[in-house]
């Protein structure tokens, strides 16, 4: 039977079907709806949200150790999370089947950078599986079960966006049974000592030859015999774009490429008179093909930058002098306004920022919604580089004499969780004089709204403990802890100031549960009172979708306020930076029914 | 029935239903045994920003992604996001989209504006283009977010598929409390006429 999957849910389903007993995560996008779909769709499959990529990581591994077949998701930047136990464990190997999915990012869509995970599969020296469309990606979990199994190793399925969040027809099968065989001591495998991981890595270093020969004799790096002026050697999504741009040339397709297939890929050279290579971003396989000593062309044509496309790699092979000039007709784009994603109406973060901005501190920020605070008009986050790393760069900018007014480190909930912790408490530990304001709302939303420790419900739906984020402050020795009430803008600001005098870490916690979850928010809404607006614009930035500029202007030709009453949630933002008093509560309205 | 090759790009902001919108016209392709692709990106974009939805559907697809001049199709959900998808459209190929404006906060600091008329300035372009007030409509029918089938039911004249596999798709896909006005949003949007010079009849 066929049906419609994208390449998150085939993944899922890919687990299902290979009898995986084990899944865990931390949310991040592109790979978000692997566990989503797992949860939801599979229920027999234990799965879990922990509180960041490297306890997922380890849950996986000692899911492995007891003889589970398991399976461990992560965005590409997780993998730097969890990069401590994965590169020990392709040391141990695995007892249970184990895979690690990464889902990389190429163009950022939504990430902070585009790095090639691929190298980590050679960082590792572990097989990695690349899907080039959702049929694979259910197809290569079993398959790279099986090779985990039989080899003793860790497996990598490298996805990327276009992978993840692409759909097509899948054809599906019934569910395989796989016994879980037990934990046994092994201490000379897992006891990662010098003298065990010595005699481990000689393991891998051999292990990896059997993988070459495996690579070289496998169906998932098949040939595509075309016209043999051209050959080109691809993977993953590009092998689309190639298809599509040359249908009639000769392929190698790697569905497994690491370690390279190298006697195929020496007689698939042969019988080409031009080897090109198609890959997006960094030139992993071209590199390994040069060093093997063979002729090819990759980067020179095709761009490391971003996403690759099928007009992309069309232009490239024109350029190459292989493929004629097409022109296709279409418009010039038009110089329209940008839409860039924002902050939704009643988004509790709203407040903390526009107040935050009246200080004049600086910011630093972190990975969440709370990072469009960086965004016009709040303007107020002045970095954001990785989970947890807003506090840290906080004590540094404290330490290093940078802010006498005072240092804030703004942080989400999930990612307080997730690398946050520790960071607090070198604060403690080291007397750093910073604010650190953790935006709890109860849910990470950025990801569209995943359970955490402190939501009190598991990604399987039962009900649990609860983490008390005051009692955790004052656990990491923080004596001066405020906890508002983000819709109040003068408690916020009043708490924001007093952190400031004090000296030494502060907490301020915002409680204000994110507007869209468990449901959407909706109270009264609010209403300009036209003639009292003098458009003055301050409502305006508060950066709200829901307030808009009227066609109605004042005397001296300012537009006034509108709000929009199907989008307003009530949050009473935009009425408490009013000066004039202009915006009110709309009586009248209907609230919608709960 | 004729098997034919088509492309379609569907845009809107977040929240509109454009992937409800991609994900009934790609159960359907897969019901009439076509090969199907489709592609969108989620994420950061979910937070009022534009959406947009590949579909690509004939005998074998690879590519999940258009380029610029490949739509053989354009479904709109907002006036202005159609003005900005028209380079993707292919020469010759159709514009639908709906009148609604949804102006966002980016314009009200002043750096930005939105178009007086993007509908006016679609149609200085001389393009096919098939464009209605869908949320006068979706009210007169009782419930504002009958938009994007609205505009399903025109876009259907657009694929060689007889109305009845359409909406068994639809009544599969939607809440079934709303089954029956769903089923009357996809029928208006179907029956609406269009003369040539894109004004509606």
């Amino acid at each position: 039977m066929k049906v419609l999957l994208s390449g998150n849910e085939a993944i899922a389903r890919g687990a299902f079907e290979a009898d995986v007993k084990i899944a865990t995560a931390y949310p991040g996008t592109p790979s978000t709806e692997i566990l989503e779909t797992i949860a939801m769709e599979y229920k027999n499959i234990y799965s879990e949200w922990s509180p960041n990529e490297k306890v997922a990581f380890e849950v996986a591994t000692g899911a492995s150790m007891a003889g589970a077949r398991c399976l461990v998701a992560m965005k590409h930047v997780g993998l730097n999370v969890a990069a401590d136990p994965y590169m020990t464990f392709a040391y141990t190997g695995v007892k249970g089947g184990f895979i690690v999915i990464s889902a990389d990012d190429p163009s950022m869509h939504s990430s902070q950078n585009e790095q090639d995970n691929r190298f980590y599969a050679k960082f590792a020296q572990i097989p990695m599986l690349e899907p080039s469309d959702s049929q694979d990606g259910k197809d290569f979990v079993k398959i790279g079960l099986d090779i985990s199994e039989e080899y003793d190793t860790p497996v990598m399925l490298r996805l990327v966006t276009r992978i993840s969040h692409s759909k097509c027809a899948v054809e599906i099968s019934d569910p395989i049974s796989k016994e879980t065989l037990g934990f046994e001591r092994d201490i000379p495998k897992y006891v990662m000592v010098p003298g065990h991981a010595r005699l481990r890595r000689k393991i891998v270093i051999e292990r990896l030859e059997r993988l070459k020969v495996l690579s070289d004799n496998t169906d998932l790096n098949r040939i595509e015999k075309g016209r043999s002026e051209v050959g080109i050697i691809t993977a993953g999504i590009s092998y689309q774009y190639a298809k599509e741009a040359f249908p009639d040339a000769s392929y190698l397709k790697l569905g497994m490429p690491y370690p390279l297939p190298e006697k195929k890929i020496r007689e698939f050279a042969k019988s080409v008179d031009r080897l090109f290579i198609v890959e997006e971003l960094e030139p992993f396989i071209e590199e390994q093909i040069k060093a093997m000593g063979i002729e090819c062309e990759g980067k020179k044509w095709f761009t490391n930058f971003g996403e690759l496309s099928s007009s992309l790699v069309e232009e490239g092979f024109v350029k190459a002098g292989v493929l004629h000039k097409r022109t296709i007709e279409h418009t010039n784009p038009e110089e329209l306004f940008p839409r860039p994603p924002v902050l939704c109406p009643g988004c509790p973060h709203r407040g903390v920022f526009s107040v935050l901005k009246k200080f004049k501190v600086p910011v630093t920020g972190d990975i969440g919604c709370y990072t469009l605070g960086a965004l016009e008009p709040l303007s107020s986050i002045d970095s954001c580089v990785c989970m947890g790393a807003s506090i840290g760069e906080a004590i540094g900018i404290a330490k290093a004499g940078g802010a006498e007014k005072g240092v804030v480190a703004a942080i989400g909930d999930s990612t307080f969780m997730h690398s946050g912790i520790t960071g607090l408490l070198d604060a403690s530990y080291n007397k750093a004089n910073i604010t650190v304001v953790i935006l709890d709302n109860r849910t990470t939303a950025m990801t569209g709204g995943q359970n955490h420790p402190g939501t009190g419900t598991t990604l399987m739906g039962e009900q649990s403990f609860q983490v008390d984020l005051v009692k955790l402050c004052e656990a990491c020795g923080v004596t001066d802890i405020h906890v508002v009430d983000a819709y109040k803008l003068d408690e916020t600001r009043e708490a924001l100031k007093s952190s400031f005098e004090h000296q030494g870490p502060s907490v301020v916690i915002t409680n204000r549960p994110c507007a869209l979850m468990p449901r959407k928010i909706k109270e009264q809404p609010y209403t300009v009172i036209s003639d009292a607006c003098n458009g003055c614009k301050l409502c305006f930035r508060v950066g709200c979708p829901a307030i808009f500029a009227s066609k109605e202007l004042t005397k001296k030709g300012h537009p006034k306020a509108l709000i929009d009453p199907v989008q307003c949630t009530g949050c009473s933002i935009c009425a408490q930076v009013c000066p004039e008093n202009a915006i009110v509560l709309d009586e009248t309205a209907k609230v919608p029914v709960r | 029935m004729e098997k034919k090759d088509i492309n379609i790009l569907i845009v809107g902001v977040g929240g509109q239903g454009v992937l409800l919108a991609s994900e009934i016209l790609s159960l359907l392709a897969i019901e009439v045994g076509m090969d199907i692709k489709k592609s969108e990106v989620h994420g950061m974009s979910q937070r009022g920003g534009v959406v947009s939805s590949h579909v690509r559907i004939a005998d074998k697809v690879y590519s999940p992604t258009l380029n610029f001049g490949e739509a053989d199709v354009i479904l709109s959900f907002e006036a202005a996001e159609a003005l900005r998808a028209l380079p993707w459209l292919k020469k010759g190929g159709t514009l639908i989209t709906s009148h609604t404006r949804l102006v966002p906060p980016i314009t009200t600091i002043g750096k930005y504006s939105y178009p007086d008329d993007p509908i006016a300035e679609i149609k200085k372009k001389n393009i096919d283009l098939k464009d209605t007030d869908a949320d006068a409509i979706a009210k007169e029918l009782g419930n504002p977010r009958l938009v994007n089938t609205i505009l399903l039911g025109v876009l259907s004249n657009s694929l060689d598929i007889p109305e009845e596999s359409w909406l068994d798709v639809v009544r599969k896909r939607v809440p079934p409390k709303f089954v029956d006005l769903n089923v009357e949003a996809f029928k208006r949007g179907r029956s609406l006429e269009f003369k040539a010079a894109g004004v509606e009849g």
